[in-house]
C-alpha cells in the first residue's frame, strides 16, 4: 500500500482544504486560520496589557473586538478565543503565555482543532436560521453567539455586510458544510 | 421546550441548547459520611409538583453551569443564579415568595 | 350531480386551466382550486371508502376538518397515500386515486362488512378474536392487517426537498381571517414584531363568503385594505400556506408550511417545519361546523351547510342542483341564500327549531325558499349519491311526513370553536351553553415562562360566531344579519331508535356510529378518553374535528351528565398531519448524524477500510487486502505488528489540558490513584470512576509542567470526561485555581507500534528516541521529519510504542511519511480490531467490554492502581459500601478454551438451581474473547465468581452449539513480564 513517491504534502492542511458551494448565498470552509484559547480572569490586568499590545482590549459580554491581524472574542465569562494568522499562532501563544506567567490562566494554541466557514450574499441569514436557534434580530454587529448549528456546537457571528462567519470543531466541518450546502440550495431562499 | 436565561452570558437559550443536571444544591458526602448520608447524597430527589431547583449546562453555549428555580407545574421560571452558591440567593427566594405566597421555602 | 358553474368562484382564475387524473381518468380544474373542489366542479363526489364498513364517502368539508376525501397522490418515488383534497392545492399534472376499496371505487368487496355492520359494532375485535392463543398470529392478526390501514405505504426513498428554520415574534397570529388580520394590525402598529400565518393560500377567512360590512367596506375590500396596510409594516411578516401545528412550553410554536407543494421539479423545499418562539400566540383560528346525527347522514352529497357555500362561492362549484337545508341556527340559512344567488334549487330548509324568525330566515321565505319550522331528516336517502331526504318531526321518532328529492344536503348543527392550540399547552376551556359549545376560558390560558398568559383567542376562535362581535374585539366596527339563537341538536330526530341510531354517523372516517358511543357508556365506558378509544371515535386523521363534540354530546347524554362534566378529549399537536419529511428536514443520508472525521481519514478510505463506529467516529476496524476477509486481514495486522511495526490512527483519543495551581490536587480527586506524584517528563495509567464507585474511563496522563497535565481518555469519552471535569470544577470545587480546555481535535495521534517502531522514528530523525534517552512512559515534544510533535512511549499492545500527537493540519503529512519511511521495514496500518485483540492478548482492559456501568476497578483486579493514601476521590465512599467492598464478587480472570475455540461474546456460564425469579443461575460471564494469532487459539477475560482464587480451575461456557469447557487462568496471555513494551 505504500507509494514510493506518492505526492506528500509538506504544508499544513485545513479540514476540507477551502472547500467551497454556490448557492442563494456563498459557503466557503476558509481554510487555516489561528486559534487561540485564552482562560484567565478577565479582568486581570496582565491580561488587558497582553491585549493591547496586540492592538485590542478585553471584549464585553458575547461581544468581540477586532484589530489589523487579531480578534479576540468573549466565549464564557473566563475564557476568550484569539484569531490571527495560522503560521502566527504558535509564537502569538508563547508570547501570550509569558505575558500571562504568573497568573492563574492557559493559553492554547486551538487553530487546528476547529474549523471556520464563512456565508456570504444578502440573504446568508436565511442559510444559518435553518440550523441554528438564533435571534438574528436581536444579534449585534460586534456580537458572537455560540450556539449549534443542527448537532454539533458552533459559534456564530457577523463578519461583514452580507456575511456570517461560523466555526465549529475540526472533525464535524464535513457535516457543517453539508449542512451549509444543503440549507444555502438554490429554491430554499425563505424571504 | 423550555427557554432559560443563563446567568452567565445572558442568552435566553432554549432546552436543546441546554444539557439538564437534576436537583441544585445537593450536599457531597465523601468517605467519613454514614451510609444513610451517602445514600441521600446519591439517590434521594425531591420530585415536587411546584417550586423547584435545577441544574442546567449551557452546552451549546458558554459551557458554564448554572442553576434555574422554576415551577414543575405551569413551568414558570422564577429566576437563574449563578452555581457558585450552596442556598438560592434572595432575589430568587423574593421572586418565587412573590409570585407563590404558599411555598413552604425549602425543605 | 356536482358541476362546475359558469360564472363566479372568487378564488379561481378560468384564464388558467390546469389538467389532473383521478383514478385515471382525464380531468381539469382551475388555479386557485383545491383538489377537492376540482375534483367535485369534474362531477366527481365519490371519493372514497370508509375505512371499517367500506361505505361510499365524498366530500363532507371544504377545509382542515374534512374527514372522509383523502385521495393517494403521485406515482413512484412521490406517491404518498392520504393526502387530503381540501388542504392540498391543485397542480397540473396531479394524479389522485382513491383508497381503501378493492377491487374498484364503485364495485367494492369490502362493502360486505356495511351489510353486516351490525355484528361490527364498536369493540368488535376486542369480543371477537379472544382465541384460540395461536389463531392470533396465523388467522386473525393476517387478515386484520390485510385489512387496516388507508391508502399503502409509498416504497421508495422520498426524492423532494425538505427543510426547518427557526424564527423569532413578540406575537404570532394564527390565522388570516379577518380576526387575525385585526389582530395583527393592532400589535404592528404597536411596532411589536409580528407574524401573521394562515394555513390556506387566501387571506380573509370565511367572511367574505359569509358577507356583512367591516368599517364601511364589503368584507374583501377591507381584508384588501388590510393587507395594503400590514405590508406596508416592515415589522410584520405575512405568510400563507402556513399551518400552527402546535403550541408547546414557552411559546414554542411549530409552524408547518408548504412551499413547493404544487411544484414539484421547481427546486423549492416542498415543506418547511418553522420552528417558532413567541412572546404572545393570538389564536385567530375560527370554527368550524359541526354536522348533525341523522341516519345517512355520511352519503355523498350530504354535507356542512358552510361547506356548500364555500365551493359555490369561493370556486363555483356546486355540489347539487337541489340541495335541502337541514339546520339548528341561523347561520346555515347564508348557504341557501348562496345557492339561490347563484341560480340553483333550494327545495327547503328543514329546522329542527320550533320556529325560525330571524332575520336570515325571513331573507330566505323573502326568496320564496320554504322553510319547515320543528322538523328534522329522519334518513338521507341514497347510497352511493343522496337521492333525497324523508322529513319528520324532530321531536318524534322518525315517522316520516314528506319525502324531498334532491342531490346534495347541506347540514348546520352549529359551530365548534377551533381551540387546538389553546388546549395544546394547557389552556383550559368553558362551556358556552347559549352556542352549545366548548371556547377558551380567559381566566385559565396556557402560561408562559413568566407565568404570563401566552395565548390570547379571538374571533370566533374564541366564541365570537357573529361578525359584528369579532370586530368589536378589535375594536372595528362591523354589521352583519343578525342571528337568532341556535338550539342544540345532537341527536336526529331526538326520539330515533336503533334502526337510525345505528347509520348516524359521528365519525365519518372511523365508522362511529351514535350506537356504537351509546353502547360503550352502557358497557361502562365513563370517560371521555376511554370511550375515545373503546369506539375510535376522533381517532382517525381528523383528529375528531367534525365528531368530537357530538360524540361526547351523546355519551353526556347516555350518562345522564351535562356535557361540560363529561370534557372533551386531550387536543394534541399537530393541528393537521405534517409530512415526516419535514420533521426530519435535513437530517438523513450523510448528514442523519454528525460524523468525525479524523485528519487521517481520507487516507483510510483511500485505502479500503473496513469502518467501527465509534461513538459519532468511524474507524478503521481493519484494512482487508485484495480478497482477504476481515478475520484474515485482522490476523495479519496483528502478527506484522507483533513482528514488525503497525501504525495506528489514534487520533479520536480525547486528550484534554488541565492547568492551574491546583490541578493536581483535581486530577487525584478525579482518579483513583495519585496524579499529583507523577513527575514532568513522564506518563501514568489512571482509572476514573463515577460517584458510585463505578469504573467510568481509562487513560494515560502526562505531565507537561508543574502545574499542566494532558488526560488522555477513552476515544467515547473526551467531551463527557471533560464535562465531567468541569461540572465538579464549577458547581463543587469553584474556589479551586484549575481551568481545562478539550484539544482532543487539535491532534492527530499516530500509535507507532512494534519491534522496529524506533527504527522508522530514527528515520524521520529529529528527536533521540533510544531507550536511555526516552525510557518507557516517559514523553518529550520536539520534531520528527520537520513536523512538530509530542510522542508518549506508552504501549497498549505490550509491543515497543510510541504515540506521536503532531497538529492535526499535518497529521495526514506525519501518517504519510511513516508509512513511507516504513516501507522496507513492514509497515502496515492496523484496526480497531486488531488493537482490541492485542490488548487482551496482554490482559488490559477496555471500557465497555470489560465494563458496563456495574463494575468497579477492585472487581478487575486494578487495586493497584487504587491509592491508599488519599483522603478521598470520586468514587472512593462509593466503594466501601459492604457490596462493593465484599469480596465474594465475580471478579476477571481470563479463559483457554480447552478445544482451542472462541467463545462467543457475551457468553455466561451457568450454575445449577435457578433464583427466585425462576431464572437459571450464572457464575460468570465473558466480557472480550478473540482469536488470537499470536498464540493461535481463543482466548478470552471474563468476570467470575471469585475468579482469581479459582485459577485452573474447569468452568463450562455456553457456546454456539452447547457448552463448551474453559480453563480459568491468568488474563495475561502474552509476554507476562511485559518485557516487549519495555525495549
Amino acid at each position: 500500500m505504500t507509494q514510493k513517491g506518492q505526492n506528500k504534502m509538506s504544508e499544513p492542511v485545513s479540514a476540507l482544504n477551502g472547500r467551497s458551494y454556490d448557492g442563494f448565498a456563498c459557503v466557503v470552509e476558509t481554510g487555516l486560520q489561528g486559534m487561540i484559547t485564552i482562560r484567565s480572569d478577565l479582568g486581570s490586568k496582565p491580561l488587558s496589557k497582553a491585549l493591547k499590545s496586540l492592538g485590542v482590549s478585553v471584549p464585553k459580554m458575547r461581544s468581540f473586538a477586532q484589530a489589523d491581524d487579531v480578534m479576540v472574542a468573549w466565549m464564557s465569562p473566563d475564557e476568550l478565543l484569539l484569531l490571527c494568522d495560522h503560521a502566527r499562532a504558535r509564537s502569538l501563544t508563547a508570547q501570550l503565555e509569558q505575558a500571562l506567567a504568573g497568573t492563574h490562566a492557559l493559553v492554547v494554541d486551538v487553530s487546528d482543532a476547529r474549523a471556520m466557514f464563512t456565508v456570504t450574499g444578502a440573504r446568508a441569514q436565511e442559510v444559518v436560521m435553518k440550523l441554528s436557534p438564533i435571534d438574528f434580530a436581536t444579534l449585534a454587529d460586534d456580537e458572537i453567539r455560540r450556539t449549534r448549528t443542527a448537532q454539533v456546537n458552533a459559534a456564530v457571528w457577523r463578519s461583514g455586510a452580507d456575511q456570517l462567519s461560523l466555526v465549529c470543531f475540526r472533525s464535524v466541518a464535513g457535516y457543517v458544510m453539508g449542512l451549509l450546502e444543503v440549507s444555502a440550495r438554490k429554491g430554499g431562499e425563505i424571504f | 421546550m423550555l427557554i432559560l436565561t443563563c446567568p452567565y452570558c445572558g442568552i435566553r437559550a432554549e432546552e436543546t441548547e441546554l444539557h439538564a443536571g437534576g436537583e441544585a444544591h445537593l450536599k457531597r458526602f465523601g468517605p467519613g459520611a454514614s451510609d444513610a448520608e451517602f445514600e441521600t447524597y446519591l439517590f434521594a430527589r425531591k420530585n415536587p409538583k411546584g417550586v423547584h431547583f435545577e441544574r442546567w449546562r449551557h452546552s451549546a453555549g458558554c459551557g458554564k453551569w448554572f442553576l434555574a428555580a422554576r415551577c414543575t407545574a405551569t413551568l414558570e421560571v422564577f429566576g437563574t443564579y449563578s452555581a457558585q452558591t450552596t442556598q438560592p440567593p434572595k432575589h430568587i427566594l423574593d421572586a418565587i415568595k412573590a409570585k407563590r405566597p404558599n411555598w413552604e421555602g425549602l425543605v | 350531480m356536482s358541476t362546475r358553474l359558469s360564472k363566479g368562484g372568487r378564488l379561481i382564475d378560468r384564464a388558467t386551466s390546469l389538467s389532473f387524473s383521478f383514478n385515471g381518468k382525464p380531468m381539469h380544474g382551475f388555479a386557485g382550486d383545491t383538489l377537492a373542489s376540482a375534483l367535485l366542479g369534474a362531477g366527481q363526489s365519490l371519493l372514497g371508502r370508509s375505512f371499517k364498513y367500506h361505505r361510499p364517502r365524498g366530500l363532507v368539508g371544504s377545509g382542515a376538518e374534512e374527514p372522509n376525501a383523502l385521495v393517494s397522490m403521485g406515482r413512484n418515488a412521490r406517491f404518498e397515500p392520504d393526502q387530503r383534497t381540501t388542504t392540498t392545492e391543485l397542480f397540473a399534472g396531479a394524479e389522485l386515486k382513491s383508497q381503501n376499496h378493492w377491487p374498484s371505487l364503485n364495485t367494492d368487496i369490502g362493502e360486505i362488512n356495511d351489510k353486516f355492520s351490525k355484528f361490527l359494532p364498536a369493540g368488535f375485535y376486542y369480543k371477537t378474536f379472544m382465541g384460540p392463543r395461536a389463531a392470533w398470529k396465523h388467522l386473525y392478526e393476517p387478515i386484520i392487517r390485510h385489512s387496516a390501514g388507508l391508502g399503502a405505504a409509498p416504497k421508495e426513498a422520498d426524492p423532494d426537498r425538505y427543510e426547518q428554520a427557526y424564527t423569532y415574534a413578540d406575537v404570532l397570529v394564527v390565522g388570516g381571517g379577518v380576526a387575525g388580520l385585526a389582530a395583527a394590525l393592532k400589535h404592528g402598529a404597536a411596532g411589536k414584531r409580528v407574524w401573521l400565518v394562515e394555513q390556506t393560500a387566501h387571506w380573509g377567512g370565511r367572511t367574505p363568503v359569509d358577507g356583512g360590512q367591516i368599517d364601511g367596506l364589503d368584507p374583501q375590500a377591507w381584508v384588501d385594505q388590510t393587507l395594503t396596510r400590514l405590508k406596508a409594516m416592515p415589522n410584520v411578516t405575512l405568510r400563507t400556506r402556513f399551518m400552527a401545528a402546535g403550541l408547546h412550553d414557552h411559546g414554542y410554536v411549530i409552524g408547518y408550511e408548504s412551499v413547493g407543494e404544487t411544484a414539484p421539479d421547481s427546486g423549492k423545499p416542498r415543506h418547511r417545519l418553522w420552528r417558532m418562539r413567541v412572546g404572545l400566540t393570538i389564536t385567530a383560528t375560527g370554527a368550524i361546523e359541526r354536522p348533525l346525527a341523522f341516519a345517512g347522514n355520511d352519503v355523498p352529497g350530504v354535507m356542512l351547510a358552510s361547506a356548500v357555500r364555500d365551493y359555490v362561492v369561493n370556486w363555483a362549484v356546486s355540489p347539487g342542483d337541489r340541495t335541502v337545508i337541514v339546520t339548528n341556527n341561523d347561520d346555515a340559512y347564508r348557504t341557501a341564500l348562496a345557492l339561490t344567488e347563484a341560480g340553483l334549487t333550494v327545495p327547503a330548509i328543514i329546522d329542527a327549531r320550533d320556529s325560525a324568525i330571524g332575520e336570515l330566515p325571513e331573507l330566505a321565505r323573502a326568496k320564496g325558499i320554504r322553510v319547515l319550522e320543528g322538523r328534522g331528516i329522519a334518513r338521507a336517502l341514497g347510497r352511493k349519491s343522496v337521492t333525497g331526504v324523508q322529513i319528520c318531526a324532530q321531536a318524534g321518532e322518525g315517522g316520516a311526513v314528506e319525502d324531498i328529492a334532491c342531490d346534495c344536503v347541506a347540514m348546520s348543527g352549529g359551530w365548534s370553536p377551533v381551540v387546538h392550540l389553546w388546549s395544546h399547552c394547557g389552556g383550559k376551556l368553558t362551556w358556552d351553553d347559549s352556542h352549545a359549545m366548548f371556547r377558551p376560558d380567559p381566566d385559565r390560558p396556557p402560561l408562559g415562562d413568566q407565568g404570563q398568559a401566552m395565548v390570547q383567542a379571538v374571533g370566533a376562535a374564541n366564541g365570537m360566531l357573529q361578525l359584528q362581535d369579532v370586530m368589536a374585539e378589535a375594536n372595528v366596527p362591523a354589521f352583519a344579519e343578525a342571528e337568532a339563537a341556535m338550539s342544540a341538536v345532537w341527536l336526529m330526530p331526538a326520539g330515533a331508535g336503533e334502526a337510525l341510531k345505528a347509520k348516524a354517523f359521528l365519525d365519518f372516517q372511523n365508522d362511529v356510529k351514535v350506537s356504537d358511543v351509546q353502547l360503550a357508556a352502557r358497557e361502562g365506558f365513563e370517560s371521555v378518553e376511554h370511550t375515545k378509544r373503546y369506539t375510535t371515535l376522533g381517532m382517525a386523521t381528523d383528529q375528531g374535528k367534525l365528531s368530537n363534540i357530538n360524540g361526547l354530546a351523546i355519551l353526556s347524554d347516555a350518562l345522564g351528565q351535562p356535557i361540560p362534566a363529561t370534557g372533551t378529549t386531550t387536543f394534541r399537536p399537530p393541528y393537521t398531519p405534517i409530512s415526516l419529511g419535514a420533521v426530519t428536514a435535513e437530517a438523513k443520508g450523510d448528514l442523519f448524524q454528525p460524523l468525525r472525521r479524523t485528519p487521517i481519514q481520507s487516507w483510510h478510505e483511500a485505502h479500503h477500510a473496513h469502518w467501527e463506529p465509534v461513538g459519532q467516529w468511524r474507524r478503521p476496524y481493519t484494512y482487508p487486502r485484495g480478497e482477504e476477509t476481515h478475520r484474515d486481514s485482522v490476523n495479519r495486522e496483528i502478527l506484522n505488528t507483533r513482528e514488525n511495526v503497525g501504525l495506528l490512527d489514534a487520533s479520536t483519543l480525547g486528550k484534554i489540558l488541565v492547568k492551574g495551581p491546583d490541578a493536581g490536587k483535581f486530577l487525584d480527586m478525579l482518579y483513583t490513584n495519585m496524579m499529583s506524584t507523577l513527575k514532568v517528563g513522564k506518563c501514568r495509567y489512571g482509572l476514573m470512576c463515577n460517584e458510585n464507585g463505578f469504573l467510568m474511563d481509562d487513560g494515560v496522563v502526562a505531565r507537561l509542567s508543574e502545574d499542566s497535565f494532558l488526560v488522555h481518555t477513552t476515544s467515547g469519552g473526551a467531551e463527557h470526561i471533560h464535562g465531567w471535569m468541569e461540572d465538579w470544577l464549577q458547581c463543587e470545587w469553584w474556589d479551586w485555581k484549575v481551568y481545562t480546555a478539550n484539544l482532543t481535535e487539535a491532534f492527530a495521534q499516530i500509535a507507532v507500534v512494534g519491534p522496529k517502531a524506533r527504527m522508522i522514528l530514527e528515520r524521520l530523525g529529529g528527536m533521540d528516541v533510544s531507550a536511555d534517552a526516552f525510557p518507557f512512559m516517559a514523553w518529550q515534544e520536539g520534531e520528527l521529519g520537520g513536523i512538530p510533535v509530542r510522542v508518549f512511549r506508552i504501549s497498549f499492545s505490550g509491543e515497543l510504542s510510541y504515540e506521536i500527537a503532531a497538529p492535526a493540519s499535518r497529521g495526514l503529512e506525519l501518517w504519510e511519511v511513516l508509512v513511507d519511511a516504513g516501507s522496507d521495514l513492514g509497515v502496515m496500518p492496523y484496526g480497531t480490531e486488531a488493537l482490541h485483540v492485542m490488548r487482551a492478548e496482554k490482559g488490559f482492559i477496555m471500557i465497555g467490554d470489560e465494563t458496563d456501568g456495574t463494575v468497579i476497578p477492585q472487581d478487575l483486579n486494578l487495586n493497584w492502581a487504587i491509592s491508599k493514601k488519599k483522603a478521598d476521590f470520586l468514587g472512593k465512599r462509593a466503594q466501601e459500601r459492604s457490596y462493593l467492598a465484599n469480596p465474594d464478587r465475580w471478579k476477571l480472570v481470563g479463559l483457554e478454551t480447552l478445544d482451542g475455540s472462541v467463545l462467543p461474546d457475551g457468553s455466561h456460564a451457568p450454575l445449577d438451581g435457578f433464583n427466585a425469579n425462576g431464572q437459571r443461575l450464572l457464575q460468570g460471564r465473558v466480557t472480550s474473547t478473540y482469536y488470537s494469532p499470536t498464540v493461535k487459539k481463543g482466548i478470552a477475560m471474563a468476570l467470575v465468581h471469585r475468579g482469581p482464587d479459582r485459577i485452573g480451575e474447569e468452568i463450562a461456557f455456553q457456546g454456539e452449539n452447547g457448552m463448551v469447557a474453559c480453563r480459568i487462568v491468568d488474563q495475561v496471555f502474552y509476554d507476562t513480564e511485559g518485557a516487549k513494551q519495555n525495549v
